[in-house]
């Protein structure tokens, strides 16, 4: 087996870090499974949202009339960036093992993160003070803040899965352990993005769309 | 003094014993009965543990470990209290629905939606579900040459939870009420409208327990499966066990998201007012349904894809032969694995979808008896021209092969729409069900247990009572559910707690007598395992190959020692240890020994499960500050291990060429014993291979096995 | 565990990062202008209805492929076999439960009395 060889999806350590590198092949490919089973999650409110969003209006308010397509892309642009972040802290600690380099650019990440679900948290206060669209509405109104709560406490653990890995990196530096947390902590982070493009697009955009 | 902030909504009438004070009658001295068993089988338990002195190894040696091989025995050992209990319930739900004829029987309404409730759910979720998981557990890392499971600490986190999950539901004997909305608890009955009590709240976090636990179980044995086969074992060379258990993990990854999804909404909607599954606001039951099943389906495949692996492996064994079909048998559990996923509306045909989706869903059902059908020929034709001994898990196999084709049949037959709409919501579905998985799952884990018994504590089972035990159970089952077909057809509705037609008395007394008849299969078995214990000096079979096995679990001693192999094993065929044995390559000394590297105990499993089962029980009974405090100690155990680094210890070489070379040295000097002297005292483990009186199978060419 | 010495720290491989960091970039630039098409679609009125529908379904299919592809590095070519079959499988039940669950419901929502 070449070292070179790519072991798992995701950013690999092979060239840098052939230890850490054969380490990576069968923690990742259990983490991998993990966001297979998240994604089937997922997946299944996606699908109770897409008939309740229609079927289960009742007397509540219809989606066009409580979303905020303005907030919306703000949103989706603060988790792209941050993935983005997460992204370059990731190259930093493979190609330099900098302490300093991976902390910064963890922080710019978990501040975007942060930022993200504080707007997500005003969205809601939003819909629930000014357009009398609590979860306890309608049929539509819980799918949406289920399938749309359960994306914000997945961002809110990956943040603070940031700020103990953090700590690791601090009082470990770059062991085998705290690299594979990394590298599972990003995938996790870059997956939670793709999720957010079904949330865009079959939430916020379908819902003012049609 | 605001009592409601410590205590929740428990009061003192919550308790089982209440009832009986204020309202005394047989339906209530029962339920009083049964909190009393559970209250002093706990009590005996702790007295037992302090008298003998028992808690610092229970501790030290079994609830903090994580070695696969005591995990698994843990797993049994949950799912057959579990059995005890709901095996009980079921003879009394037996005997009310035959007291019940034009009276009112002995048990009140809401006592017995309490007991088909929890039969259900402790059946499938804490009986079937440890059963199989703690069979895989011990078995598949030694089929495939392996040290461990790939995450060993995630492995004794499942199993915590989904011990947190049964003492919850045994805690529900004593405190308050179950559920009344059976195991699939469909809405809106099961709504906070029609069930404001805590019963439903047990039924949600107990399987939601399991649940987790099951996914982890899943993730971690289909990464050991792909990851840490030993050199040599290529995908078409596992055992078929273990092919059925990495069938059946991917199902566990992939179902139990819809379950896990449904029990949240269902918890949504009865502790914060959402409107998933309620009648008006939107609400939409038929998602419940239609999500409860997405789940369920696939969770028939998951109990019964194991037992399959079973059946594989012993009626090779005992018929000394290779199995026929083995590439048949691997593709077929595959199509099985990914069809289950395609079948889930036939659970609802009469939901009111139209007749194309129901045909769709028909159709598709119907597919999914050809691959089993395949296996079916597989297993007879193995049978065919080898030599065939009759022992326990033998007889458990010819019965199941004829009682689960019966089964299967009733099964095409529900699988049309049109019959399923006369017998939906009978009994005939009841005795459907009931015969794939009484005759396929639990008499496969029974028979998986006299097969393997030896293997994991170093005696055999005795075989004479076991057979006794197979002789209650067979036709006991045959005639519990058999007249359930009739009364089904004859309009006998499920769930009934009593009936106006005497016409349905004959067939209810049979299947009392059935259900006697089980008991006492039971009963025998229970006995079975204390004779066998007792006698375990004749019994004993340490040299590890009592049955002339033919996969690597065989190849070691019995008990195993905490490392599996003393050297990984090299293998270039399948059936690896029967093919080294046939070559006369076994109980070779290896080359030379390494230092092996085994994970530490930790309390930090059986602490999760100690705060899970806390949070939940805080969650049923409204006891915030319980469910918030435990909830973050959860998590504060999980950070802290984290921060762990010596998690590993090191067993030295010497250590382990002593131990090996001991047995080695044993077992060569042992003369094997022949077939026909395998149920004697002779039977030391070490076999003389079937294959060396040159009656079955040809010589494989080439080095089977070369460091054993 | 602790800090690694000088002489162990890897050598920088100045391509390689140059790659991979450019893969990220793609990425990004890739992700921003899908998104930015979706939210036009819809803010600026470029298209109603179906086709609206329809556009935007395939802009988060062609994005998630992009985030797929860019950020976790999903290649069909170089990636490990185990872990594409897991990720295929992954789809396929994605798409019977998701299409399965939106055809029953709706087949037994036309069905109801209004």
């Amino acid at each position: 087996m070449s070292l070179s060889e790519r072991l798992h999806p995701g950013l690999n350590l092979a060239g840098t870090d052939p230890e850490g590198h054969e380490a990576a092949e069968e923690t990742l490919f259990g983490f991998w499974i993990f966001l297979m089973s998240d994604l089937v999650l997922f997946a299944v409110l996606f699908a109770t949202y897409a008939a309740m969003s229609v079927q289960g209006i009742a007397e509540g308010p219809r989606p066009a009339e409580v979303f905020d397509l303005t907030a919306a892309f703000v949103e989706t642009l603060l988790l792209l960036f941050s993935s983005f972040a997460f992204g370059l802290a990731m190259l930093e600690m493979k190609y330099r093992e900098n302490r300093r380099g991976v902390l910064v650019w963890l922080l710019i990440t978990g501040v975007l993160g942060a930022a993200f679900v504080g707007m997500e948290l005003h969205d809601y206060y939003v819909m629930i003070t000014e357009h009398a669209a609590p979860p306890q509405a309608s049929g539509f109104l819980s799918a949406y803040y289920l399938l749309t709560g359960t994306h914000a406490l997945h961002v809110s653990s990956g943040l603070v899965w940031m700020v103990i890995m953090a700590v690791q990196v601090a009082v470990f530096g770059f062991s085998t352990p705290v690299k594979l947390r990394l590298m599972r902590l990003a995938l996790f982070w870059h997956m939670l993005d793709v999720v957010w493009i079904g949330i865009f697009t079959f939430v916020y955009l379908y819902g003012v769309a049609s | 003094m605001n009592w409601e902030l410590i205590f929740g909504q428990i009061k003192w009438t919550s308790f089982v014993f209440a009832g009986m004070i204020e309202n005394p009658s047989l339906s209530e001295a029962i339920a009083s009965g049964a909190g009393s068993i559970a209250v002093l089988g706990a009590l005996a338990t702790v007295i037992l543990l302090t008298v003998k002195g028992w808690w610092v190894p229970l501790w030290r040696d079994w609830l903090t470990s994580v070695d696969h091989k005591k995990v698994g025995i843990m797993y049994i050992a949950i799912a057959l209290v579990m059995f005890a209990r709901a095996v009980i319930e079921a003879a009394l739900m037996r005997a009310q629905q035959l007291a019940a004829t034009e009276g009112a029987g002995f048990l009140s309404a809401d006592h017995f939606g309490q007991l088909f409730s929890t039969h259900g759910t402790i059946m499938i979720f804490f009986v079937a579900m440890p059963f199989i998981t703690g069979l895989m557990n011990y078995v598949m890392p030694l089929q495939i040459g392996a040290r461990d499971v790939s995450f060993p600490l995630l492995n004794a986190i499942s199993l915590m939870l989904t011990m947190a999950g049964a003492i919850l539901i045994m805690v529900s004997l004593v405190v308050g009420q179950f559920s009344t909305g059976g195991w699939s608890a469909y809405p809106p009955f099961t709504g906070i409208e029609f069930s404001p009590g805590e019963g439903v709240d047990y039924w949600i976090w107990a399987v939601s327990l399991g649940s987790i636990g099951s996914t982890l179980t899943g993730l971690n044995f289909a990464v050991t499966i792909y990851k840490k086969r030993c050199p040599g074992m290529s995908l078409f060379r596992m055992p078929l066990f273990t092919w059925t258990t990495l069938c059946t993990s991917i199902l566990m990854i992939f179902a139990m998201a819809p379950l896990t999804a449904a029990t949240i909404m269902l918890a949504l909607d009865r502790y914060a007012g959402f409107h998933f599954f309620t009648n008006g606001d939107g609400g939409n039951m038929m998602n419940y349904a239609n999500l409860f099943w997405l789940f369920g389906h696939p969770e028939v495949y998951i109990l019964i894809l194991p037992a399959f692996g079973v059946w594989s492996e012993v009626v090779a064994t005992f018929s000394a032969k290779r199995i026929y079909g083995y590439t048949s048998l691997v593709y077929a559990t595959m199509c099985i694995a990914v069809l289950s996923f395609a079948v889930w509306l036939h659970h609802f045909f009469t939901m009111g979808q139209s007749a194309n989706v129901n045909a769709i869903f028909g159709i598709a059902t119907m597919i999914i008896g050809v691959p089993t059908g395949v296996k079916v020929y597989d297993w007879l034709l193995t049978m065919v021209g080898g030599r065939i001994r009759f022992s326990t898990p033998m007889l458990y196999h010819i019965n199941f092969l004829l009682t689960f084709i019966l089964g299967g049949m009733t099964g095409v037959l529900l699988a049309n729409p049109g019959v399923d709409f006369q017998v939906h919501n009978t009994l005939f579905l009841v005795a459907h069900f009931h015969n794939m998985i009484i005759p396929g799952v639990l008499f496969g884990m029974f028979a998986a247990v006299q097969f393997w018994f030896p293997k994991v504590f170093g005696f055999r089972l005795h075989e004479g009572l076991g057979r006794a035990s197979f002789w209650c159970f067979a036709p006991g089952f045959l005639l519990a559910f058999f007249p359930l077909y009739w009364l089904g057809m004859m309009g006998a509705t499920r769930r009934t707690y009593m009936w106006s037609n005497p016409d349905y008395v004959p067939w209810l007394a049979l299947a009392m007598l059935g259900a006697g008849l089980i008991l006492a299969g039971f009963a025998l078995m229970v006995t079975q395992i204390v004779v066998s214990v007792r006698q375990r000096a004749q019994l004993a079979a340490p040299l590890g190959d009592p049955w002339d096995g033919r996969a690597l679990e065989w190849s070691i001693p019995s008990p195993p020692p905490s490392w599996n192999f003393a050297v990984l094993p090299q293998v270039s065929s399948q059936d690896p240890f029967y093919e080294a044995k046939k070559a006369g390559i076994a109980y070779r000394s290896p080359a030379a020994y390494e230092d092996i590297e085994v994970p530490r105990n930790t309390a930090t499993a059986p602490l999760i499960g100690l705060f899970a089962c806390a949070w939940a029980f805080g969650l049923v009974w409204h006891i915030w500050w319980l469910a918030i405090v435990s909830f973050v100690l959860i998590w504060a155990v999980v950070i802290a291990r984290s921060f762990a680094t010596d998690t590993e210890e090191t067993i030295p070489a010497a250590t382990v060429k002593a131990l090996n070379e001991a047995f080695l040295a044993a077992a060569r000097a042992t003369p094997g014993v022949t077939r026909d002297r395998e149920m004697t005292s002779d039977n030391k483990g070490r076999a003389h291979p079937e294959a060396l009186e040159g009656r079955a199978g040809t010589l494989a060419s080439g080095t089977a096995v070369e460091a054993l | 565990m602790s800090r690694r010495i000088a002489a162990d720290t890897p050598t920088v491989d100045h391509a390689e990062e140059g790659r991979e960091r450019r893969s990220y970039v793609i990425g990004l630039v890739l992700a921003l202008v899908l998104t930015t098409g979706a939210f036009a679609v819809v803010g600026l009125n470029l298209l109603s209805g179906a086709a609206a529908l329809a556009a935007l379904g395939l802009l988060a299919l062609i994005q998630a492929v992009v985030h797929l592809r860019y950020f976790l590095h999903i290649d069909l070519e170089r990636s490990h076999r185990d872990d594409l079959l897991l990720i295929l499988f992954t789809v396929l039940i994605l798409i019977i439960m998701v299409s399965g669950t939106i055809w029953i419901l709706y087949d037994q929502h036309i069905r109801m009395m209004p």
